[in-house]
């Protein structure tokens, strides 16, 4: 996995509470054996219209958010299904960053092991980040998040702190992988199958 | 005297093969349910790191999403996406040597409904799947919860997932569900309540009279929508009706060591006095049939209210999102539930695919006809389920109806294979998300029990089944 020290980078605000994994990527889409290339039909029916053609009002078809790699979200961000391919088409859009006042647990998850932080503020933090990203003098202008130091520095220099936890930090400072990790444990696990089969046989049978 | 623990907490301590201070976990994972569309990536991973799949006889992948469910759908899958992820599966499964159940068994079915039906879901095991709807298994007391991709791949590799341990929460429904009031209409209102995120970082215990009384397949339903209310996993401690349910299916331990199992899933419940993290309480007594307006599971009312006014949110997202969600559905504030007709109707999907539901839309259907211009799809969660119901005759009355009976699959709760809405299409829908798309594209759902879809049908307009 990608390393994570510090991304400097476009953010887009999407203020919509309740974005919902069918929103990130239609299911219609899931039908990839592959991990990339979803990138383009990420938030399909938010970015395209009916036809296809691009709907200039979505944030992610201007300039300069279509580069974007920090995205500014709403409460309960990524809710719904279980799929991984909406970190997937995140991370192959180009964003490696989401910030919202809150998280569905499994997207969570699933956007650390693709590299993608996930950086939890309060609502009224968030709306002054947004704020920034999408109006007056700073609109567009480029953050900075640095992992190593838990600090975003918006496009006015104002920085904002944040906490995570300290192995999911870790992990991604480093780009560790996780089935790696767990196999250095690999005796304990045998170690609980065996345990288990004479407790529990019925398991086993 | 040792600490009262909560039902979760037992399933998890269980389960743990080490732990660090921190509260990082690898936690053994007892049975892997595997379908086409959230594993290719995972088992190509294995292949690229040169890895086996580590408990092949704890793992079995049966396809779902993705298949037809017409009744010539063995000889076309005519989308060549679709196509590939099916013939994926049953070659990664050959390849690493997985249980595979294919579409011709008469086994086949939604991953969610087969486990229980052949016992492959038991009492305390620990059941993941990549898919959110696996908190269904919780139904019987196991700890089951969806999984990303990427999980998927560490749990064929390790049989283990590193996590971190949930908070406790408790749903307690007291009193009896009115006639007419399903455990669909009481997972509606409970997340009504609670809100989509309101169990978000919790396992929620289902308990109280309303849960007990609840069949098997109504717990099932319940613990279903468990993620609907942000929750990974909902618990019901199993009990008699349990064991009941459980004896003699196919998977289920026999003789000397069914006395045994059953002696330990006896010890599956939370302790008196045991803490949980957060509460909720409901009266099931003035519980009425549910039906949801707009596009979040959330977005739910009995039926005899209006679709409600934006203003009427003080929460200025909520507002946003009431405001948003109306456009979608083509909604007016102030407009009686009752008065929204319908094009669709969809009966099915792990929520409402089991026989219990295929009886109860029966019982609405029997000597009634589709309204004119409404489709009816009646679409069976397994084989197992299509077999027992043509058993029963249910697929008659449904035939005579004037509803279509289908070949079992994920079918129309989710937007990838051929059974969806057209834009602009209003569905009364059994399953379980009512998202922007979820059913096709532009496609608007209400989702409600299955006695409340085939009300639907049968007047063209969502109905208050309790008149019918």
């Amino acid at each position: 996995m990608e390393q994570f020290k510090v991304l400097k980078a476009v953010a887009a605000p999407l203020p919509l509470v309740n974005v919902d994994t069918d929103m990130i990527i239609p299911a219609r889409f899931l039908k990839t054996i592959k991990r990339t290339g979803l990138g383009k039909s990420a938030f399909y029916a938010m970015r395209y219209d009916d036809s296809g053609a691009e709907r200039p009002d979505f944030v992610l078809n201007k300039e300069p958010y279509r580069h974007s790699k920090i995205l500014i979200a709403g409460a309960n961000f990524g809710c719904g299904s279980s799929r991984e391919h909406a970190p997937w088409s995140l991370a192959d859009f180009g964003f490696r960053c989401v910030i919202a006042p809150s998280f569905a647990d499994i997207f969570y998850g699933n956007s650390f092991k693709n590299g993608i932080l996930c950086i939890t503020l309060p609502q009224d933090e968030i709306d002054k980040l947004a704020a920034k990203a999408g109006s007056g003098n700073t609109a567009g202008g480029e953050f900075t998040v640095d992992l190593e130091n838990l600090a975003i520095t918006a496009p006015d220099g104002a920085v904002t702190s944040f906490s995570l936890d300290g192995t999911k930090r870790n992990n991604l400072l480093k780009g560790l992988d996780d089935i790696g990790i767990t196999l250095q444990s690999a005796a304990k696990i045998t170690g609980f199958e065996e345990r288990q089969r004479r407790e529990q046989p019925w398991l086993y049978t | 005297m040792t600490q009262p623990t909560t039902l979760y907490d037992k399933l998890w301590n269980g389960h743990v093969v080490t732990s660090d201070g921190d509260g990082n976990s690898i936690l053994y994972v007892d049975l892997h349910l595997v379908h086409e569309v959230t594993s290719p990536q995972a088992f190509e991973g294995l292949r690229a790191a040169g890895r086996k799949v580590h408990a092949p006889a704890k793992t079995i992948a049966v396809p779902d999403h993705n298949v037809p469910t017409t009744a010539d759908r063995l000889q076309i899958v005519r989308d060549p996406e679709g196509r590939l992820q099916l013939e994926m599966l049953e070659k990664n499964c050959q390849d690493f040597g997985v249980p595979y159940i294919p579409m011709s068994d008469i086994r086949q079915g939604i991953v969610h409904i087969i486990g229980p039906e052949l016992a492959l879901t038991q009492p305390g095991k620990t059941i993941v799947c990549g898919d959110s709807h696996t908190s269904t298994h919780g139904a019987l007391g196991a700890l089951a919860f969806g999984i990303g991709t990427s999980e998927v791949e560490h749990v064929l590799a390790t049989q283990t997932l590193a996590m971190k341990k949930s908070k406790n929460m408790r749903v307690q429904v007291d009193g009896k569900l009115p006639p007419g009031v399903t455990a669909k209409d009481l997972v509606l209102a409970i997340i009504g309540k609670m809100g989509t995120s309101g169990g978000t970082g919790h396992v929620i215990e289902f308990v109280g009279e309303a849960f007990r009384d609840l069949s098997m397949e109504g717990r099932m339903t319940v613990c279903n929508m468990t993620i609907e209310g942000g929750a990974r996993a909902g618990l019901i401690a199993p009990d008699d009706k349990t064991f009941e349910y459980l004896k003699g299916r196919p998977y289920a331990p026999k003789g000397v060591v069914w006395e045994q199992a059953v002696a330990y899933w006896r010890t599956l419940k939370s302790d008196e006095g045991a803490v949980f993290d957060k509460e909720v309480r409901l009266s099931a007594d003035e519980l009425v049939p549910y039906v949801t307006w707009g596009t979040s599971p959330e977005d739910a009312l009995p039926i005899t209210d209006k679709v409600p006014d934006p203003k009427s949110f003080a929460d200025p997202a909520k507002k946003a999102a009431a405001v948003r969600s109306l456009e979608y559905m083509g909604l007016k504030a102030g407009t009686p539930l009752e008065q929204i007709k319908v094009d669709k109707v969809f009966i099915g999907s792990c929520t409402n695919g089991r026989i219990e539901d295929m009886r109860a839309a029966a019982a609405v259907f029997k000597g009634r006809k589709v309204a004119a211009g409404v489709g009816v799809l009646i679409v069976p969660g397994s084989g197992l389920v299509k077999h027992q119901a043509e058993e029963e005759g249910l697929d008659r009355i449904f035939i005579a109806a004037g509803a279509e009976w289908r070949e079992p699959g994920c079918s129309m709760c989710l937007g990838m294979n051929p059974d969806t809405l057209k834009p602009g299409e209003r569905s009364a829908s059994t399953s379980n998300r009512n998202f922007e798309g979820r059913q096709g594209i532009g496609g608007r759902t209400h989702l409600v029990s299955p006695a409340m879809a085939a009300a639907a049908a049968i007047t063209g307009h969502l109905t208050d089944v309790r008149k019918i």
